[in-house]
């Protein structure tokens, strides 16, 4: 447990390490060390969050590998990190996906290498932070500074309307996150500390809980995103390279439901119950309209990011009915749709990097030239509509049985995106994948690299393993869960 | 793990292996390989059931878990088997008639390059199957039922070049999601109601939930089981394609035909009749339940039924019969006479499997024109596919001592017996089935293989390397055989188990049957022997409609061919509506998929686009833009402004002060 003590503080700043010895390398005539100085990176830190699954004690609710050591003392700012059931997993997920990102970046990105690998690295150090902080300045520090990396990488390695789309992810997330901001001030002057853990046991009144609640949701709902300050995403996600995409959607997008969690829920539960008829009609809203206008996409990105939102529109529903199936189906479903949406976005990428197009009607007739990719394309689909055995289905599930339990009529909304998932991500695979040689393009397609193979068979050995055997994942969140849940009924007032 | 604990995870686990080799490495060990594996693996799937099933026979059942999938809250989600007596039937029926069509497949998917793929897919399929059969809890068997789904979407679009299969497999897959969407939400009033999801333990715990009622709109008070009955309902009429459901199964034909024979008309399409029988205790206890489930199948039953009159592809006409049949099985469970459908389910297994390959065999025979309009006096040049589908039309028509016969005939007694409201209709539905079912068969039958040769010989398609100078040929013997082994249970298996499996105690402790609907036990009054019950039913209504619906096609389509043409010219109304199919499709297209298209373009157009992203967002950059442009007027950089602006500001601070 000596290596344990710091292990929180190595998969932060380890990546963050390494990307700036990845800068180093200077300009692209380096680019062969910058990719392979980015993936020992990558690597790392993945290795040294291992032990952070391997050796956490599910049988305990609390904090655990916590590092605590004063910071800015005038305003008891301490640097403190901690992981429990729910927050764990989350940064698994990202130096996962870092990992995937390097790979998946090595042949595709040929303009100032270093810089893309050193901007995931430091996004992945920074990702980790904002999971194990349980200090709220050093949470909004890490938030904030992971606005950064991602601004850049949609700025300079995106699409022809980068800069558009760069700008609106940047002030969408900013003008949100400064009233969060505001609301750990007043906080801190009620209680005279930053601890998140102690800003859980703090008295509040309803009024000032509502004022709270919004101040946080401004910040979160727009990260998750929820409806309807949702759309940046499907510009973010047009406009951003591939990885970025995949960082975006697999991680980005569960800060703002891992806020609702950590923060909304247990300092203020008396609004979070007040409210929760709210937040679960802008959840429905979220399947339901946005599960229709992914029908009418014409852009496989746009299809993809609005498929994201509405099935992150089952996370927070899950997590505002307040039982065991909802919210641990939520945090199934945030880490299963981190590896689908990943996917997806990577799958897109595949097609992107040979044909330079995004748009359904550009293909048709894939699987006749690229069959292997076609078998992954098809798999994905499949778990991007829930289909049993995939992870999707295990998340979907659970949050609709504890729809059913909550309210009928809310597992009945919810449950529609059985049919709308299904209709707009398998219609999108008849037209791109199936059907005849739809033009020379398609034609002269060549299928899947040993690279992609690799980063494809890896995300599809995670979206069928934590389908047939979800167990692993849930037993970590259990008490965790359960100790969040009596708190949360317990009322403040 | 018992030893036969080990067997009874070998089934599933069998052709689940042959799917892997043979779809993972199928490009490495090549066709014949890939065909021994997965055949080698039904096979031993199939000999274990063998088996199983007389273990479970001397009365060794089993009910237990395999492994703990999920736990959350405090309920555990298992993955594990229960084995009994309807289980056992269902693994027998499944993997023989897959076994079956794996043979076939050999020859009927000779020249096709994706061969390896299609050994792959119906293994998985079986593997899907039997777990979906074998499951003790509800959420197996919602994997096991979207697990065929998926295999049939895979499978229905195998030719994805095709336009129509591809347009076809992604219907099927998303009517079955609208049936899909009931069973879920089913499962989870059970879940919530219940507080487990394992059979056992919600049987158990049923009666006491009998008198529960639950307000789900306000002011209107339900039966808690009539509504958790009419969710899982709705999944049954998606996978077993009931009405208004049943848009999919007609489409599905543009499969290959092995696949139709297996999934499309012997086991998937019956995994609904299978979850209500299972359920049985579940249903006894909600008679408006019972009453929905017999007139939705009533009506599919009957109205199917005509379809099939007017179509003139061989699969199709076969398609409909299934149609209709679900819909025998389905009037069946909601008569309360469950192992009647699961009876009749066996039988149909058996002879629609046969007349589908068959169905196939003569398509290979004619070179893959699947028109019967294009055929005629094929029994001189397919003697086994002839002799065998008049063995499956008989079957399926109902004929005495034949093994459709003691099925369909229970059906149609058991419901007669039935007093249900809508037990009327759907008598009426069954017995004026019968006759359709016989002219539609027949119908097929002496087009098919009677009267004028009225294909063309087809040697300049370039088929003249197969040597039979373009006449239709019988087909190889690995298709033959599978005909032949088919034939066999169509004739006698309803003669042999009838007695047993209505009449005796098999089901006992399967199926349960609540006091209040007697209809089986009248039914046992009545029964005096398999013979017995053929020779009496020599006199019976349903045996003379049968016969004259075969002789009305006899006299139609050899004798008069005007006949139906002018029938046709003179009712063309009613023709072009069953022409139509109804409407239903029409309809689907334009209002559902084409509402859905249109409400999601106007809300991404209107909502997002507009609305939100051109007034809030870019609204708020333009307001902001806006007042900006104002307030830098103010900064001119002219001294004298500032000047004005200053001694303005002085005088008004100084007025106030003085006032304070």
């Amino acid at each position: 447990m000596i290596a344990g003590l710091s292990l929180l503080s190595l998969v932060i700043w380890v990546p963050i390490a390494a990307g700036v010895a990845v800068l180093a390398t200077g300009s692209d005539r380096n680019a062969g060390l910058a990719r392979v100085l980015a993936l020992i990176g990558a690597l790392a830190g993945f290795a040294l969050s291992l032990p952070l699954y391997t050796q956490f004690d599910n049988l305990q609710a609390g904090m655990q590998f916590v590092e605590i050591s004063p910071w800015i003392e005038t305003f008891k700012v301490t640097y403190h990190l901690g992981v429990d059931g729910i927050s764990v997993l989350f940064i698994l997920l990202t130096t996962f996906t870092t990992v995937l990102v390097v790979i998946a970046g090595w042949k595709v990105i040929e303009k100032r290498v270093a810089q893309y690998m050193a901007a995931f690295l430091f996004m992945s150090g920074l990702m980790n932070g904002v999971f194990a902080a349980l200090d709220a300045v050093l949470f909004y520090v890490f938030w904030e500074a992971m606005l950064i990396p991602m601004f850049l990488i949609i700025g300079i390695w995106g699409g022809p309307n980068r800069v558009y789309a760069a700008v609106k992810f940047f002030l969408y997330t900013l003008l949100g996150s400064l009233l969060m901001l505001v609301a750990f001030i007043y906080l801190y002057t009620k209680g005279g500390t930053f601890e998140i853990l102690d800003f859980h046991r703090l008295p509040l009144t309803l009024t000032e809980q509502i004022l709270i609640f919004f101040a946080f949701f401004m910040a979160f709902a727009v990260k998750v995103p929820m409806w309807p300050v949702h759309t940046w995403l499907p510009d973010a996600h047009v406009e951003a390279p591939t990885g970025g995409s995949v960082v975006l959607a697999a991680i980005m997008l569960k800060m703002g439901a891992y806020g609702f969690l950590r923060l909304s829920l247990p300092i203020v539960p008396d609004a979070s119950h007040a409210l929760s008829g709210f937040m679960i009609t802008l959840s429905l809203v979220a399947v339901v309209y946005i599960g229709l206008v992914a029908l009418a996409q014409t852009d496989m990105k746009k299809l993809i990011a609005y498929s994201s939102i509405s099935h992150m529109g089952f996370v927070t529903l899950g997590f505002f009915i307040f039982n065991a199936y909802g919210i641990e189906g939520a945090l199934v479903q945030m880490i299963s749709h981190g590896f689908i949406s990943a996917a997806m976005f990577l799958c897109v990428g595949v097609l992107y990097d040979r044909m330079h197009s995004r748009m359904i009607a550009d293909y048709g007739g894939v699987a006749n030239k690229m069959p292997i990719f076609a078998a992954f394309f098809v798999l994905f689909a499949m778990a991007n509509s829930g289909l049993p055995g995939t992870s999707g289905f295990v998340g979907e599930f659970m949050v609709i049985m504890g729809a059913v339990k909550a309210n009928f009529w809310y597992a009945f909304l919810a449950a529609v995106t059985l049919i709308f998932g299904a209709a707009y991500t398998l219609w999108m695979v008849k037209r791109v994948v199936f059907g005849a040689v739809a033009n020379d393009h398609v034609e002269h397609l060549k299928d899947v690299s040993s690279r992609e193979f690799l980063v494809l068979g890896l995300l599809a050995v995670a979206v069928l393993g934590m389908g047939l055997y979800p167990l692993p994942f849930t037993e970590v969140m259990h008490h965790s869960v359960n100790n969040l849940l009596s708190h949360v009924a317990q009322s403040k007032l | 793990m018992t030893e036969m604990q080990k067997l009874y995870l070998l089934v599933p686990l069998a052709p689940l292996a042959g799917a892997v080799i043979a779809g993972l490495f199928g490009w490495l060990i090549g066709r014949a390989a890939s065909h021994w594996v997965t055949i080698l693996s039904v096979a031993i799937s199939f000999v274990t059931s063998v088996v199983i099933f007389q273990d479970v026979l001397a009365g060794h059942t089993f009910n237990g878990s395999v492994y703990t999938w999920l736990t959350t809250g405090d309920t555990r989600f298992e993955i594990g088997f229960l084995i009994d007596r309807l289980t056992a039937v269902m693994m027998l029926v499944v993997t023989f008639v897959s076994l079956m069509v794996h043979i076939y497949t050999i020859g009927y998917m000779r020249e096709d390059p994706g061969y390896q793929r299609f050994f792959s897919y119906i293994s998985l399929f079986t593997f899907s199957m039997l777990m979906l059969v074998m499951s003790n809890n509800f959420v197996q068997l919602f994997f096991g039922w979207e697990a065929v789904g998926l295999v049939s979407y895979l499978l229905i679009g195998f030719w994805y070049t095709r336009p129509t299969a591809i347009y076809a497999n992604l219907k099927a897959f998303l009517v079955n999601r609208v049936g899909d969407f009931g069973f879920l939400l089913g499962i989870g009033m059970v879940l919530a109601n219940f507080g487990t999801l394992d059979y056992a333990a919600v049987f158990a715990r049923a009666p006491e939930m009998a008198g529960q009622m639950i307000t789900l709109i306000p002011g209107q008070e339900w039966m808690l089981m009539t509504v958790i009955c009419i969710l899982l309902f709705i999944g049954a009429m998606g996978k077993s394609a009931q009405f208004p459901l049943h848009v999919w199964l007609p489409d599905s034909m543009e499969g290959p035909t092995p696949i139709s024979a297996l999934i499309h008309a012997a086991t998937m399409v019956t995994a609904g009749i299978f979850m209500v029988a299972r359920m049985s205790p579940l249903f006894e206890l909600s008679e408006t339940a019972l009453s929905v489930v017999m007139v939705i199948g009533a009506i599919t039953a009957l109205f199917m039924g005509f379809l099939g009159v007017i179509q003139n592809d061989i699969k199709r006409v076969v398609a409909y019969s299934t149609l209709s049949q679900l819909g025998y099985m389905t009037v069946a469970l909601g008569a309360s006479a469950y192992s009647v459908a699961i009876f009749h389910l066996m039988t149909h297994a058996f002879f629609k499997a046969l007349l589908f390959l068959a169905a196939g065999s003569v398509i290979m025979g004619m070179h893959h024109d699947q028109d019967i309009r294009n055929m005629g006096g094929l029994r001189k040049y397919m003697p086994i596919t002839w002799i065998t589908s008049l063995i499956g039309s008989l079957a399926l028509i109902g004929t005495p001592f034949f093994s459709g016969f003691y099925s369909k005939d229970s059906i149609i007694e058991a419901v007669g017996l039935s007093h249900l409201p809508g037990s009327g209709f759907a008598y009426f539905a069954v017995v004026a089935g019968v006759f359709v079912t016989a002219f539609y068969s027949f119908r097929m039958y002496f087009l098919v293989f009677h009267g004028k040769e009225r294909f063309q010989t087809h040697a300049s398609h370039g088929h003249g390397e197969h040597g039979h100078g373009g006449k239709p040929h019988e087909s190889p013997w690995v298709v033959t055989l599978p005909l032949i082994m088919l034939a066999i249970p169509s004739v006698v298996i309803g003669y042999i188990t009838i007695q047993p499996m209505l009449f005796g105690d098999y089901f006992q402790g399967s199926i349960f049957v609540s006091g209040n609907h007697p209809a089986m036990e009248e039914l046992m009054h009545e029964f005096h022997g398999a013979f017995g019950m053929a020779v009496h039913a020599l006199t019976s209504l349903p045996f003379w409609l049968a016969l004259s619906g075969a002789g009305t096609a006899w006299f139609f389509y050899m004798k008069r061919p005007d006949i139906p043409e002018a029938i046709k010219q003179r009712f063309s109304l009613i023709y072009t509506v069953l022409e139509h199919k109804y409407g239903f499709d029409e309809f689907n297209d334009w209002f559902f998929a084409g509402g859905a298209r249109l409400i999601g373009r106007s809300l991404w157009k209107g909502g997002d686009v507009a609305v939100i992203d051109g007034f809030f967002v870019n609204g708020t950059a333009r307001l902001i833009g806006w007042f900006s442009t104002l307030t830098r007027r103010l900064q001119s950089g002219y001294i004298y402004h500032y000047t004005f602006a200053m001694i303005i500001g002085v005088f008004v601070l100084m007025t106030l002060f003085v006032k304070g």
